[in-house]
């Protein structure tokens, strides 16, 4: 071996080793967060943080059952509207794959879907909140579809696209409009895999906080209207995070807790649909 | 005939949504303007390069948010970007079968963190790190502009690492599919000419050199437009200054830390204003990023499509 092909063989083992070391440097934040979520979150989980209301400042104890349900209605509001648009606009995407239009409204949600939450939000605000000059959990639920419906249309045309073509076939060659074998056959077909794909985008708005803070804003008390400002667990656990006492500092963590406990459990069960429908499509 | 007049209905009325998404996009861009009308008749140009910012007197100047969102971006993209390749270059062209879906996994869970989480982590344990780190930088250090001031711990240097974990995900993510899209037979040819796997891994990356570009941007998109993890550690204190000690604020910051305060009309038109901008560039970035991968992948998939078997033959 000469000398030049030695030195050529350290270098690329170098890189490798290189390469290998980027991965434990990028885990070490992860594992860390996980840790520090676990640690300080598990243990101040309890259940009056699922049951009770906040304490005045400096009584301890209470929980977080205002923001817990405020969570839950924001994001049905925006699945209630982000969910069909989003899911009919994949479905259009995937049944017209390569139309000038289809392209436009793909780069279109790919753009949308790197514009800044907080910028969502102010769009929200200028949509729902100044006109009738009340910040409200419409307000927040709108925000929150708005960031959703990118995700939903690419999910959706990604998993119709898994559906096996003989199965659009088959439902045509039986005499089905396009409409028909689409809603009939195809989509219930990929239907497990959306549902998922839904449930992970409804997990990712959930933790969204930024476009909250001036749509839904925050509230100490129990409300259930639309039209009222409302609690969320993420504005809630921004808030009890800056504030200078240790049992809100304990809450912020048990809600941190909860959010990424129900994300890691929601991505896995997409990434078990997806397998699904790959395992359908081989012959 | 009545098949296709359907077939047309269903288009058309799944386009009606398709088209929804498209008035989003536009509708952000126009209400954004509009509510910001009366910042740009007042302050014009002047508005992003003064740095006063004064509600009382009702003088705004926006310049130190963006030179530290530019800032805070950019420190995060030159820790990131050779962390997210090196694990790209790592799963798709160096590690063992089997570990290659868990770990791809594993550096995607990033992305899913939501950014609170990030905040509070970055609170509680990041900020006491950086402090310590900052109380031991010898003082020979401190001279340098880049290292001075007080040992705080929130700062530049808090936000610039916080915003390069989370971005991580995003760039590799984009290289690591890039990376899958190159041809083997790019790689193979070099190790026929006698390449070692590090020449072999440079061709593959010089073929798919567009695309990488495009991830590294997309991540640089991301990290300009974060907001609350970023508002929790950066110290939100408008100035500029290369001092990767000192506390700074950006635009997403502003916005999140001010709105709900913005009392006068101007005040909160010229945080919307702030918010236009960063949407125009966040804009802009995504839009050069997607068509840089885009144009990586028509590469790559246009071989597929031209038939093996000459037309002539093919019919025959």
């Amino acid at each position: 071996m000469t000398a030049n092909l030695r030195r050529r063989k350290l270098f690329s083992r170098l890189f490798e080793v290189l390469c290998a070391l980027a991965v434990v440097i990028a885990l070490i934040p992860l594992t860390m967060i996980l840790f520090y979520v676990v640690k300080e979150g598990a243990g101040a989980l309890n259940w009056d943080f699922f049951t009770k209301m906040p304490k005045p400042v400096g009584e301890s104890g209470g929980g977080m059952a205002n923001a817990i349900v405020g969570t839950l209605i924001l994001i049905s509001i925006a699945a209630l509207f982000a969910v069909p648009v989003g899911g009919i606009c994949g479905v259009h995407l995937a049944e017209y794959p390569s139309t000038k239009f289809s392209s436009v409204v793909r780069f279109a949600a790919d753009v949308l879907n790197g514009v800044p939450s907080i910028v969502v939000g102010i769009f929200a605000y200028g949509l729902v909140v100044l006109p009738v000059k009340r910040f409200s959990a419409l307000a927040g639920g709108v925000a929150l579809g708005f960031l959703m419906i990118p995700i939903v249309v690419r999910t959706t045309e990604e998993l119709l696209r898994l559906v096996p073509g003989g199965l659009r076939e088959g439902a045509l060659a039986l005499g089905a409009t396009r409409g028909r074998a689409v809603f009939g056959v195809i989509v219930p077909a990929a239907l497990p895999g959306i549902l998922t794909g839904i449930l992970v985008a409804l997990a990712r708005v959930a933790g969204e906080t930024a476009p909250l803070l001036f749509t839904a804003l925050n509230n100490r008390f129990w409300s259930t209207n639309l039209t009222q400002p409302i609690a969320s667990l993420t504005v809630q656990v921004y808030t009890y995070a800056q504030s200078p006492y240790d049992d809100w500092h304990r809450q912020a963590w048990a809600g941190a807790f909860l959010l990424v406990m129900m994300i890691l459990a929601l991505s896995i069960a997409a990434r078990v649909a997806v397998r699904r429908l790959e395992r359908m499509n081989r012959p | 005939m009545r098949r296709s007049s359907d077939d047309r209905k269903f288009r058309f009325g799944t386009g009606v949504f398709a088209a929804l998404v498209l008035l989003i996009v536009i509708g952000i861009a126009v209400e954004l303007t509009r509510q910001s009308t009366l910042s740009i008749a007042k302050f014009g140009l002047k508005f992003w390069t003064t740095s006063t910012w004064n509600p009382v007197s009702g003088d705004f100047g926006a310049l130190p948010f963006i030179w530290g969102t530019l800032y805070s971006s950019i420190l995060a993209l030159l820790i990131a970007t050779p962390i997210a390749l090196g694990i790209a270059i790592f799963i798709s062209e160096l590690s063992p079968g089997r570990l290659r879906l868990p770990l791809a996994y594993l550096t995607d869970l990033l992305a899913a963190i939501p950014s609170i989480v990030y905040g509070l982590w970055g609170v509680f344990v990041l900020v006491p790190f950086v402090r310590k780190l900052e109380v031991v930088t010898p003082g020979a250090l401190k001279t340098i502009p880049l290292f001075q001031g007080p040992p705080l711990g929130v700062g530049m240097l808090a936000a610039a690492l916080i915003l390069a974990v989370m971005v991580i995900p995003f760039t590799s993510s984009v290289a690591r599919e890039i990376l899958k899209n190159v041809p083997s037979a790019q790689r193979e040819a070099a190790y026929a000419l006698g390449a070692t796997r590090w020449e072999a891994i440079k061709v593959a990356i010089g073929f798919g050199k567009s695309g990488i570009i495009g991830a590294v941007m997309l991540g640089f998109g991301r990290a300009l437009g974060e907001t609350i993890a970023v508002t929790m550690v950066i110290g939100n204190s408008p100035q500029v200054s290369a001092s990767l000690f000192k506390p700074q604020y950006t635009m997403a910051a502003v916005i999140a830390n001010e709105f709900t305060e913005a009392a006068d009309e101007l005040y909160l038109h010229a945080l919307i204003e702030i918010g236009l901008l960063l949407f125009i560039i966040t804009v802009g970035v995504n839009m050069i990023s997607r068509l840089l991968i885009w144009s990586m992948k028509r590469r790559v998939a246009a071989p597929v499509i031209t038939p093996i078997v000459p037309a002539e033959e093919a019919l025959a």
